[in-house]
């Protein structure tokens, strides 16, 4: 297997999949609590909480999301990236500890060890299964160039 | 009279192992489409480069494997709302989330034939278990 190496430009697009939904999430949890408690009969108001800022935010992050981790797996296996996103609830978890000075258990301690150390055994290796590439792969690669 | 909220009994231990497969399953297979769809389609970053980010666009919407799996993502996020009206958050999410590492692993290798090396094989077991000792 040739060992893969990422460009500056792919390790910033596993750095915003990373990002991106965790913080998503965050913004719409927030948004979502600061609204008065949606019914499903009225569907309207749910439709309206999608323009308040922090769940237009939310939503936003989510599409940056969901389009760098399909550019992600275009150059990447699968079982690169995954470890990738679950490294974003890491991320999370240092931002309350060190910005919102929320406590963390010793339990969550272990826990972001555990996705840290998971990560780099994976980054350490090759991003993308070497297969043998077809004649005609080759000959439409020369006519891109 | 005062009306209090109308909780669902807990289930069982196998309707509840039932409902948190259902999410896995979905889910799996959703990853596992989705990523078979942008290896088919290609490069996106050669493809933007050729043919603008519209052309890029445009090769993602016009595969139907991606569509494919999009419907089962879908499925697993609506699995995960009924699993969430029968079960608590903290079972749900911390069980899905960490056994659908695994089971993206094993799938990735049978369906995707990648490469999953001892390397990536400890990495999806120490994320597995970080994700579990995170969320629960």
């Amino acid at each position: 297997m040739a060992h893969h190496t990422l460009s500056p430009r792919q390790y910033l697009i596993l750095a915003l999949v990373a990002l991106c939904a965790p913080l998503g999430d965050t913004c719409l949890s927030r948004g979502m609590t600061h609204l008065s408690p949606i019914s499903l009969a009225q569907p309207g108001s749910l439709v309206a909480a999608v323009f308040t800022p922090w769940i237009a935010v939310g939503i936003a992050l989510l599409i940056g999301f969901f389009a760098s981790y399909l550019t992600a797996l275009s150059w990447a296996d699968l079982t690169f990236v995954l470890p990738a996103t679950a490294f974003g609830n890491v991320i999370v978890a240092l931002l309350s500890r060190f910005w919102l000075h929320e406590t963390i258990s010793i339990q969550r301690w272990l826990g972001i060890a555990l996705i840290t150390i998971g990560v780099g055994f994976v980054a350490n290796g090759p991003s993308l299964t070497e297969r043998p590439q077809p004649a005609g792969d080759s000959i439409r690669e020369e006519q891109l160039q | 009279m005062t009306l209090l909220p109308v909780t669902a009994p807990h289930p069982g231990f196998w309707t509840a192992a039932g409902m948190i497969a259902a999410i896995i399953l979905s889910s799996t297979t959703g990853e596992v489409l989705t990523a078979a769809a942008m290896k088919s389609i290609g490069d996106l970053d050669i493809i933007r480069a050729h043919s603008g980010l519209k052309g890029a666009i445009r090769a993602v919407l016009t595969c139907p494997l991606f569509f494919a799996g999009v419907f089962f993502l879908a499925t697993a996020f609506f699995a995960l709302l009924f699993a969430l009206n029968h079960m608590d958050l903290s079972l749900v999410a911390p069980a899905s989330a960490s056994l659908t590492l695994v089971t993206n692993a094993i799938a990735a290798k049978l369906f995707l034939h990648e490469n999953v090396d001892r390397r990536r094989w400890t990495a999806a077991v120490f994320v597995c278990i970080g994700v579990y000792f995170l969320a629960h």
